[in-house]
């Protein structure tokens, strides 16, 4: 395949045509978009003014809501209204804690979670592609145009089950998911971008159901994120629950709560929170109890969890091998951060104030629309790039149950690993693996994300075969694993059964299902696909021979080239899917050395380019 | 291309810290799949495996240790992922005692006191042992640098759980 875009970063088919792509906060009470308009980018407003979308969906029997109207049915139908459905992405039925939570749960056939509503069950991943769905029509109405891509942010600590399921939810809402970006990563480039300042930043992300902390070093428009750290089950939401629990021992009700006053309970705890952030003192009653809340209450109720937090932002430091003084800004993210004490603390920690110019809500869909904008292509002359790193080490079950660490965690990312493995029996044509994700030693205490089958493994004797397992995780965090038996060169098949996550073949279901897309509209939105990638193809070819075609090319295998373009062409007229997509294989076939090549020279170009920078 | 050329590097063990950072800014601000974010998706996986490949080279050249490795296996003897064959007895002997103190450390009623002062025994050891392999490295004695290499994945394993206490001890 032709390396156009390597060896001129940036330069589009067309470089005139603007493209639309925005930034969505995914968010576990609210959600955002945001987007790049004439070099600044903004959060964008419903026709009521408001930027935040409660990220709330109500299912009724005709139909369903989402956002305010929706949060508006919680108290009244709460076993319908779905909210804070972030925290169940990519999990099983059994990692539910049912007690926290007014809905009825089930297991869908592969044991993921689900929830039974009036409109039948529905899983997180169609909860989260309906305020996708929201936020997205909101931006095509605004911009009058349709989108050409998204960023989508996701907390650092994320496993790949859970990105996963968020890049799906995309996916299901019919949106093209251009990177799928850590929280914090987004609010150190929408900072760091306004101050212009290099050097170290701290993001401290305290934000309703997750804690994320990282540290970037930002050199030159490069944003590397050296560590980080956090807790994918500590958040605002705690804050309430703890608050809560204070208020119904104060109450003392003698039977149990009904799911509305739950809720009732819920909403209280969260709106005096948020009071105790102005004022010193509030006054409260629930169920014919009445009586004052101090903030110095409050306070000693979340000491325990903020000082967890301040243990992590310890740890990250450490994992980065920097200084708590060497750090040059402290950036807040996420709305529990408006809690006085977390500020406090933070403040005491660092040795400095933390930075919350940029509206904590916002800024980190701000960061996802700078980000979006630079990838769809509007900015082909930024220096700005962002290398992440991979939050959880990915490991294989050996025998008796541990875990071998095969890529640790704050490994920058993309990267790939391989590992090699012998068969243990005579004639063994099979074998499996079980892959797994997080810091513990045994495989009982870590993430299950998949188990792989290898088949096809050439039969011989044992300890003969040696069966070489790649694992590569790419720029958004996803995990993809490939097999090759050595000796023999044969592609060992792979089965992957997600632990957790959805089959393709549900996905399939339910975009099927999904009432915008009718057979028809599939079958059209293919080929419209293979139609765009078809002349992507061309275009980037046919600029590659034009530039190196004569230097690196013997005049046969250009004349291959050429022959496998035209039939391409040729495909490309006709709407049939199939024979546009072997044609586009088939140039990638007899390009791959060419490509090669100029990956290559683009390479020792680079380098050279360096050297003189040097001088 | 090895990891060396990539960079660009004599293939040495000394080498300047700044500058591999500096170009490994400057080979992902080329090659990263951000870069082609709305190319056709086989230039984006072939961005992609370059990425890894850069990422990868980073990490070894970075780390004095995979380093030192690295330039082992360019040389013929591949030590990564092998079964630990170290023969020293000295050596072993002297690794059984810390072990000791560490387990006596982690028991002892006020082990923050001792900590500090046993990090620093332990890192004037790696310093030693670094020196001894730089010197081995550059004379070409490929079999006592693998022998160092060795003691000193030993020294660095004693380190961490030296860290991993400390950190048990502010959880607290």
């Amino acid at each position: 395949m032709a390396l156009l875009h390597i060896a001129e970063p940036g330069l589009s088919a067309a470089p005139h045509q603007h493209k639309w792509a925005v930034g969505i906060d995914l968010g576990t009470t609210n959600s955002l978009v945001a987007v790049v308009r004439s070099a600044s980018a903004e959060t964008l407003a419903d026709e009521q003014g408001r930027h935040l979308l409660p990220s709330v969906v109500h299912y009724q029997a005709d139909g369903l809501r989402v956002g305010h109207e929706a949060k508006q049915g919680a108290a009244q139908d709460p076993r319908n209204t779905l909210s804070s459905i972030k925290r169940l992405m990519g999990k099983a039925a059994s990692d539910v804690d049912e007690q926290r939570l007014p809905y009825l749960f089930s297991a869908n056939p592969h044991g993921m979670a689900q929830i039974e509503t009036v409109q039948g069950a529905v899983n997180p991943v169609q909860v989260s592609a309906e305020i996708l769905k929201a936020l997205a029509q909101r931006a095509t109405h605004t911009l009058g145009a349709e989108l050409d891509g998204v960023v989508i942010t996701v907390p650092t600590y994320f496993n790949d089950a859970q990105r996963q399921a968020t890049k799906d939810a995309a996916r299901l809402a019919g949106l093209h998911v251009l990177r799928l970006l850590n929280e914090p990563t987004a609010a150190a480039v929408a900072y760091g971008l306004d101050s212009g300042q290099e050097g170290l930043i701290a993001v401290y992300d305290l934000g309703g159901g997750t804690f994320d902390i990282s540290i970037l070093r930002l050199h030159r428009g490069v944003f590397e994120v050296l560590a980080t750290g956090g807790d994918s089950a500590l958040g605002g939401d705690d804050f309430d629950h703890l608050l809560a629990d204070w208020l119904l021992a104060q109450a003392a009700p003698t039977g149990a709560l009904t799911p509305e006053q739950q809720r009732e309970l819920l909403d209280l705890a969260c709106a005096i929170k948020q009071q105790l952030t102005d004022v010193p003192s509030v006054t409260a009653s629930f169920l014919g109890w009445q009586g004052e809340v101090s903030r110095a209450l409050f306070e000693s109720l979340i000491e325990t969890l903020v000082k967890k937090t301040i243990l992590s932002c310890r740890r990250a430091l450490k994992d980065a091998e920097v200084e708590a003084s060497e750090v040059l800004q402290v950036v807040m993210v996420g709305g529990s951060t408006r809690v006085p004490l977390v500020r406090e603390r933070v403040g005491a920690f660092f040795g400095r104030t933390p930075l919350t110019s940029i509206d904590p809500d916002q800024v980190v869909a701000i960061g996802a629309a700078i980000q979006a904008d630079v990838l769809v292509g509007n900015k082909p002359e930024t220096e700005m790039l962002l290398l992440d790193v991979i939050p959880l080490s990915l490991g294989l079950e050996t025998m008796g149950g541990l875990v071998e660490k095969i890529i640790p965690r704050n490994t920058t990312i993309p990267v790939a690993r391989a590992q090699e493995f012998t068969t243990f029996k005579d004639g063994q044509t099979a074998m499996a693996l079980h892959v797994v994700q997080g810091e513990r030693e045994l495989v009982s205490d870590c993430r299950s994300l998949a188990r792989f089958t290898l088949r096809d493994i050439p039969p011989l004797a044992a300890g003969a075969a040696h069966i070489r397992v790649t694992f590569q995780v790419d720029a958004d965090g996803l995990l993809a694993v490939s097999a090759q038996e050595k000796s023999s060169g044969v592609q060992a098949a792979i089965e992957v059964k997600p632990s957790y996550g959805l089959h393709e073949d549900e996905i399939a279901n339910m975009l099927r299902d999904s009432l915008r897309f009718a057979e028809q509209d599939i079958q059209a939105r293919m080929l419209t696909e293979q139609q765009v990638e078809a002349d992507r193809v061309l275009e980037g070819v046919e600029q590659a021979l034009r530039k190196d075609g004569a230097t690196l090319l013997e005049r046969a295998d250009r004349a291959v080239i050429e022959t496998a373009l035209t039939r391409l062409r040729a495909c490309r007229q006709g709407s049939d899917v199939e024979a546009i997509k072997s044609a586009i294989a088939g140039v990638d076939h007899c390009t791959a050395e060419f490509a090669a090549r100029r990956m290559d020279a683009s390479i020792r170009h680079a380098l050279q380019g360096q050297q003189i920078d040097k001088v | 291309m090895n990891y060396f050329e990539l960079f660009q590097l004599p293939s040495q063990f000394e080498l300047d810290s700044h500058q591999l950072a500096e170009t490994y800014r400057q080979l992902q601000q080329q090659f990263h799949p951000d870069r082609v974010a709305s190319a056709p998706e086989n230039e984006r996986l072939l961005a992609m495996q370059q990425a890894s490949n850069i990422n990868a080279a980073y990490q070894t050249l970075k780390d004095p240790l995979a380093r030192a490795e690295y330039l082992l296996m360019l040389q013929g003897l591949d030590i990564r992922g092998e079964q630990q064959t170290l023969q020293d007895t000295a050596f072993l002997i002297q690794q059984l005692a810390w072990r000791e103190e560490l387990e006596e450390l982690r028991e002892s009623a006020d082990p923050e006191a001792g900590i500090p002062v046993f990090q620093q025994r332990i890192s004037s050891e790696f310093n030693q042992l670094m020196l001894a392999l730089q010197q081995a490295l550059a004379a070409a004695e490929l079999a006592s640098a693998a022998d160092l290499i060795r003691k000193l994945k030993f020294v660095r394993k004693l380190r961490e759980e030296l860290s991993r206490l400390e950190d048990s001890l502010m959880d607290l």
